[in-house]
């Protein structure tokens, strides 16, 4: 990482484990939890986030000296839903079946708080590598929390990974079986509270 | 006909409710949710925002954007439905910006009990994602309105009762790397598993 400068290096990987977006700055919850009952379409909503975030941060800080601040939140938020437009019409044109599941929630990166977040708190103070560092950090920083939370509900709720079934079927035969909670609602919420739970021993993150 | 609203207001209060089962406005339900009076204000206007937004989103996808919708000004073959999201976000910042002025006008107390809450809705994603769940479900200008308070009053019930139950928390002994966040989440899953003791429900 020599040819990076520190202060890049810190915008590149701070945001992935010590100031993680989804467990500390708390942003971009909503769609971290409902795109990860099965790892390929979290891996699909990573790469998305990756492609809008990394991109919306450069474009914003690429403009920044020409927006006048009183209108910069609708610039962004035009700026944010033009890439996720062209970001749905890409995953529609190659990928049908995962968009399909994906529903609404692709839609819903314009309202993702980490977009509008780092585009408001970083790419509007910071030069354009910077700001893209940024944006690529976070996006990977919220990818590895999407991607743990929907291992585990995957694996335990459908007994696969990535579609392969890992559970042997003398397990099943032996009286195992999935655990329905994991595929529903309260899993999600549950394993990324015991995620948030680990991850903060480990770096002794503590909230008021 | 009057049964079909009746079900589908309660499953979009308590069965389907946007925030527990389809995660939408998370970020400002963990935010907000740590005092009671707040989470009320919120709330209230999340409910006010998504009946008015609802409705209006479904008239615009309607007679503009959907596939074959412009046939009355002569473009039957046009298909802009890819401006879906960019129109719904303006329509709801537009919304917004009236629903704060008509409330300053007429409805002062209330104006000045939310406060900031007003101008933040616009980038709740419970709202966005309520007006496109209603085109992806294909509902009526009326179950869409239906649909819309429904999802609303279910966000109110859920924030209300999370700012409660945080409200308790303060006074019980938390595992340390538990607290905030961890142990939020962790109640959040088991208010969802409440929610969806009522499933099922069909009137």
């Amino acid at each position: 990482m020599s040819i990076l400068s520190k202060k890049s290096k810190v915008a590149l990987t701070d945001p992935m484990l010590g100031n993680n977006p989804i467990s500390v700055q708390v942003l971009g919850i909503c769609s971290a939890l409902a795109v990860t009952v099965k790892m390929e379409t979290a891996i699909v909503m990573t790469l998305a986030v990756i492609f809008v975030l990394t991109m919306s941060n450069t474009i914003v800080s690429l403009l920044r000296n020409f927006i006048p601040n009183r209108v910069r939140i609708i610039v962004m938020l035009a700026v944010i839903a033009s890439l996720v437009i062209l970001t749905d019409q890409i995953l529609k044109a190659y990928v049908y079946d995962i968009s399909k599941q994906l529903s609404v929630f692709v839609g819903l990166i314009i309202t993702n708080c980490i977009v509008m977040g780092r585009a408001e708190a970083f790419a509007t103070k910071n030069s354009v590598g910077q700001s893209f560092l940024d944006g690529f950090g976070n996006a990977l920083g919220y990818g590895i929390y999407l991607l743990a939370v929907s291992f585990f509900r995957e694996l335990f709720g459908s007994g696969t990974v990535l579609n392969f079934q890992v559970i042997p079927d003398s397990f099943y035969a032996g009286g195992y079986e999935n655990v329905g909670l994991f595929v529903l609602s309260p899993g999600a919420f549950i394993i990324l509270g015991l995620i948030i739970w680990f991850q903060s021993t480990i770096t002794k993150f503590e909230e008021d | 006909m009057l049964e079909h609203y009746l079900s589908l207001a309660t499953k979009s209060i308590f069965v389907e409710n946007i925030l527990l089962s389809y995660f939408l406005g998370m970020c400002s339900f963990l935010a907000i949710s740590k005092k009671v009076e707040t989470s009320i204000g919120l709330g209230l206007a999340v409910v006010f925002v998504l009946t008015i937004t609802a409705p209006v989103n479904w008239a615009l996808h309607h007679f503009f954007l959907r596939e074959g919708a412009l046939a009355w000004a002569g473009f039957p073959a046009v298909n802009l439905s890819y401006l879906n999201f960019i129109a719904f976000i303006a329509v709801i910042a537009a919304m917004v910006q009236l629903v704060e002025m008509v409330m300053d006008r007429f409805l002062p107390t209330l104006y000045i009990n939310l406060g900031i809450f007003l101008p933040l809705i616009a980038v709740n994603c419970a709202i966005l994602g309520g007006s496109l769940f209603l085109v992806e479900r294909q509902y009526t200008l009326s179950e869409s309105a239906v649909f819309g308070f429904g999802s609303g009053i279910g966000f109110f019930l859920a924030i209300a009762s999370m700012a409660a139950i945080r409200h308790k928390l303060r006074y019980s002994d938390v595992p340390k790397g538990l607290r905030g966040l961890g142990i939020t989440m962790l109640l959040t899953g088991l208010l969802s598993m409440a929610f969806m003791a009522f499933s099922g429900i069909d009137l």
